[in-house]
């Protein structure tokens, strides 16, 4: 465990000491503020137009009119700034030769890679834990329920969790970080879209389609409902993409 | 403390490493000498348990390095070629998470730390990035890498590889001093290194060990000390008929002349014949300006036992312990 935290915190520094920590938490930031100030805009309109028609009108719900679209919309941020958390994670290593120093010293396979995740997990965690400023606003402005947004935060954490995974494999197939970069992004992107053509093909496909879409099953934990189905698919997700980048890491050392 | 049995290495059709054995006893210092591409890298990165070999076996301090590679790890500092460095760190963040990695208890690691930053005379830059640390100093804040946590075995690629001549005679001093404690496995390519600082040699070449022996064994079983180089002030006289009088010379070339000095190049069949060639000299009351025995340098044993053709009669003549 204490190894693990070694290449955790090693991986954090990392991230500080170069620029990347500071554009990627940045980057969501002015993203997620604008999406959120425009949501503000958007709400506030909303709700005098509903005062003026009077009773009747469904009542305007800041989980599921603010909270919940800033964070769906700002989800597309993750598509261009996961990559740049992982894609230095192998690639960086095995260009410099520092690979050597970490396959060398006493530590299995398995410390490694899951010092990297918990490193790009930590990261990523900072990058959402800006979004609680603004969620902080509206608790002091209004009374949002505040089950439905401690789950939207578990499933983002888990669905990034899934992206990182995929990035670390893609990093520990390549030396360079381009193309670690094109790659992880086509990958998260395909994932992303893959169940847009599933109204269009048989109906098991359609329900195969709509199962692997990473951002579907984000869907149940944005509306305060945590389904132990959800948790499964990305956990097993998770485990599914560090198994492959630890047999990677694995395959690489046999070629040398 | 480090045996190696029947390495064998192959990057798909490519044997980078082929049947190789050797062994090193604690404290020894084993120069592993090799043109380039000769198959060093990849032995040391088996030992290390970098990457697994194809075929053979490896122990370090008794553990099989792909049977047990946590264990043979924790006894084995390796400095690889390039010093495995991460630029964003200063070097005593970086030494650190060095010890953390490399098992030293936490209550030991500031000390750790600091002495072998003054073992290895970097203490000058323990707040500098590495990034910013010049050739020298990288290799040997690689080198305090993987001292680190005391190993019992070190295994060095290439230690002074760009290096500056004091630098050089630094680190070499340094690696001496830690003969002993420590068994080491260094590689080069430069040969004085080897007869330096080496208790032990192992050429390899093409992936195959083509000796093994001490330096001084080396140069006298392959170069021999049949050759004699004979300088001579004979006042014009040609001294070769005279030379070859002597019993026991089978042969005699000039080899330079300087005005009346010249320079002879004697082969006598086994026997000593130094004596008799003094005496032959002394006797006609020419100069005997000098008088030594030819022995064949560590870099023509090397290229030698290296070029293709001399390889195999070598090979046979050396490669039993």
């Amino acid at each position: 465990m204490s190894n693990i935290l070694a290449i955790t915190q090693k991986e954090l520094k990392g991230y500080f000491a170069s620029p990347i920590a500071y554009v990627v938490i940045g980057f969501y930031a002015l993203i997620f503020g604008f999406f959120f100030y425009s949501l503000v805009l958007y709400f506030d309109r909303q709700s005098m137009q509903m005062l003026g028609l009077g009773a009747g009108q469904p009542p305007v719900n800041v989980n599921e009119n603010m909270i919940r679209p800033a964070f769906l919309n700002a989800m597309v941020v993750f598509l261009f700034v996961l990559p740049m958390i992982t894609m230095r994670t192998y690639a960086e290593e095995k260009r410099s030769g520092t690979i050597e120093l970490l396959l060398t010293s006493p530590l299995t396979d398995f410390q490694i890679i899951m010092g990297k995740f918990l490193g790009a997990m930590a990261l990523y965690a900072a990058m959402l834990a800006v979004t609680l400023i603004h969620i902080a606003l509206l608790f002091m402005a209004g009374k949002p329920e505040w089950i439905p947004v401690i789950t939207t935060y578990l499933g983002l954490l888990l669905m990034g969790g899934c992206f990182i995974a995929v990035g670390l494999l893609i990093s520990s197939l390549t030396k360079n970080q381009i193309v670690a970069v094109m790659v992880t992004f086509t990958v998260f992107l395909m994932l992303w879209v893959i169940n847009w053509i599933a109204s269009f093909v048989g109906p098991t496909a359609q329900q195969v389609l709509n199962y692997l879409s990473i951002t579907d099953h984000l869907d149940d934990f944005t509306r305060g409902i945590i389904d132990t189905k959800h948790v499964v698919y990305y956990v097993s997700f998770i485990g599914f993409g560090l198994f492959l980048t630890a047999r990677a890491v694995d395959t690489e050392r046999w070629k040398g | 403390m480090i045996e190696v049995q029947h390495l064998t290495k192959q990057y798909g059709p490519v044997t980078a490493v082929s049947d190789v054995s050797f062994k090193v006893e604690k404290g020894e210092i084993l120069g592993f000498l090799g043109p380039n591409g000769a198959g060093k890298t990849t032995t040391m990165r088996i030992l290390t348990g970098y990457m697994p070999a194809t075929d053979g076996k490896a122990l370090v301090a008794g553990y099989d390095v792909a049977e047990q590679p946590i264990e043979a790890k924790r006894r084995t500092g390796y400095l690889p070629e390039t010093p495995p460095l991460y630029p964003d760190m200063t070097v005593r963040d970086y030494l650190t998470f060095c010890a953390k990695i490399k098992g030293v208890p936490k209550s030991d690691r500031t000390t750790r730390v600091a002495t072998t930053m003054e073992r290895t005379r970097i203490v000058d830059v323990a707040t500098r990035h590495c990034a910013k640390l010049s050739k020298g100093y990288r290799q040997r804040v690689g080198l305090a890498q993987a001292l680190l946590h005391n190993p019992d075995v070190l295994i060095l690629d290439e230690p002074t590889a760009g290096l500056d001549p004091k630098q050089i005679i630094e680190t070499r001093n340094l690696i001496k001093g830690l003969a002993g404690d420590h068994t080491i496995v260094l590689s080069t390519h430069i040969l004085p290194e080897v007869s330096q600082t080496c208790s032990r040699v192992v050429i390899i070449n093409r992936g195959r060990v083509v000796a093994v022996d001490t330096p001084e064994n080396l140069t006298s079983r392959l170069g021999g000390t049949s050759a004699m180089y004979i300088e001579i002030d004979s006042g014009g006289v040609d001294a070769s008929s005279a030379l070859s009088g002597v019993a026991g010379v089978t042969g005699v070339s000039v080899s330079t002349t300087r005005g009346a000095i010249v320079g002879y190049e004697v082969a006598s069949a086994g026997r000593d014949v130094r004596r008799e060639l003094a005496a032959a000299i002394v006797g006609r009351s020419w100069g005997l300006l000098e008088l030594r025995p030819m022995r064949m340098s560590l870099e023509e044993i090397f290229l030698q036992v290296t070029t293709e053709e001399a390889a195999p009669e070598a090979a046979a003549e050396t490669a039993h312990e």
